[in-house]
């Protein structure tokens, strides 16, 4: 992990590459974030790979902020492998229009993780080569790993509520 | 050695072995050959016969569904082992199964796929809803689960989390009870489940 002031550092120098991009700077338990302007992602993370060594990405997380807006989010794991030094992006897009830009032409191996947030959060990744649901039936309605999305599936048929259902248990 | 001779008791197995002997040399007449074939024969209907032997040699398929397929696949095993009741084939083809047990959580997308196998099998057929996912989707109760009695007849419900063998034991003994009773339940006709084996166009019947 970059301590709390190679964080800033590395901050810093986003900051002044890309102006506008860095909105906050997080350090908690030992472990540094960075939450960036949702436009620059792609700008942040290769000047992260090329300038800060950070040249895996772990992993890609969507978030659901819910009751907070903007509401939905996008983590990005990096990782530094040869220093075995860990660095999280995130940015937060709006409900209303969630887009954001892909990674999947810089970093392959984001492609069905950005498939996957799409499909339980309804992020669009602008620039994806194939974003389809991943998980989830092709004609499915809705995203539901959303704090909104209503919890419990199929009513289970028993034989005390099965008035109103097809009358298989009767 | 001296040869002890004991007198044969009536009733006995000696005795009736000997009948047996005089019938097939022809010396039984009368009441004693009509009382021999009497206690010789065991009359039944060829229904209770043919059920009794179903009962006897179903095939399971072979079709794991999630974490309880492990210990379905340990009924196999010697601890409990189903092939006491000729039950241990396990076919890997629906053509050739009579049962499937669901093991596991039917997830939405899986369901047509399971629905299919199902179809797939050759009447007479049983399913067994084995753990409480499959039943009731058990601590799965969100978007992505499907209880099995949706999609298809299920005729023996197994709870627990996963069943333990002797659990999927019993509920096996139970439909064996059920197979050789035969209660129609007009499961499949509610289900809509039956007739449906698929056909290949223009494929030649068996025995054509």
């Amino acid at each position: 992990m970059p301590d709390q002031v190679g964080l800033e550092l590395i901050a810093g120098q986003l900051a002044s590459k890309i102006p506008g991009a860095v909105r906050q700077t997080t350090f908690f338990r030992g472990r540094g974030s960075v939450e960036i302007e949702p436009a620059t992602v792609r700008g942040v993370l290769a000047s992260l790979r090329a300038d800060h060594g950070y040249r895996a990405l772990m992993s890609v997380h969507g978030v659901d902020y819910y009751p907070q807006e903007p509401r939905l989010g996008v983590h990005y794991e990096l990782l530094d492998m040869e220093r075995v030094d860990r660095l999280t992006v995130k940015l937060r897009v709006a409900l209303a229009e969630p887009r954001v830009e892909s990674v999947t032409p810089d970093w392959p191996t984001a492609d069905h993780q950005e498939r996957e947030i799409y499909d339980m959060f309804g992020v669009q990744f602008d620039g994806h080569p194939d974003l389809r649901r991943i998980l989830m039936p092709e004609d499915y309605e809705g995203h539901p790993q959303r704090r909104d999305f209503p919890i419990g599936g199929e009513p289970v048929l028993f034989t005390h509520n099965d008035a109103t259902g097809p009358g298989w248990t009767r | 050695m001296a040869l002890t001779r004991e007198p044969i008791e009536p009733g006995s197995l000696r005795a009736r072995q000997m009948l047996a002997r005089d019938m097939l040399r022809g010396d039984l007449e009368g009441f004693e050959l009509e009382q021999h074939v009497e206690q010789s024969l065991l009359l039944t209907t060829l229904d209770k016969a043919v059920a009794w032997g179903r009962s006897n040699s179903i095939y399971p398929a072979t079709f794991g569904l999630a974490c309880c397929a492990i210990e379905m696949m340990s009924v196999v095993a010697a601890r409990v082992d189903i092939a006491r009741f000729g039950w241990e084939a396990f076919r890997a083809s629906p053509r050739q199964a009579d049962l499937l047990i669901l093991s596991g959580r039917v997830s939405i997308k899986m369901a047509p796929v399971v629905r299919r196998i199902y179809d797939q099998m050759l009447e007479p057929k049983w399913a067994i809803a084995m753990g409480a996912c499959s039943s009731s989707m058990g601590v799965f109760n969100n978007y992505a689960i499907v209880p099995a009695d949706k999609f298809m007849p299920i005729d023996v419900h197994v709870p627990g989390c996963p069943p333990r063998p002797e659990a999927l034991m019993h509920g096996i003994l139970k439909l064996r009870k059920m197979i050789q009773d035969d209660p129609d339940m007009g499961w499949r006709e509610r289900y809509d489940a039956e007739g449906t084996e698929e056909v290949l166009e223009g494929a030649e019947p068996a025995g054509a």
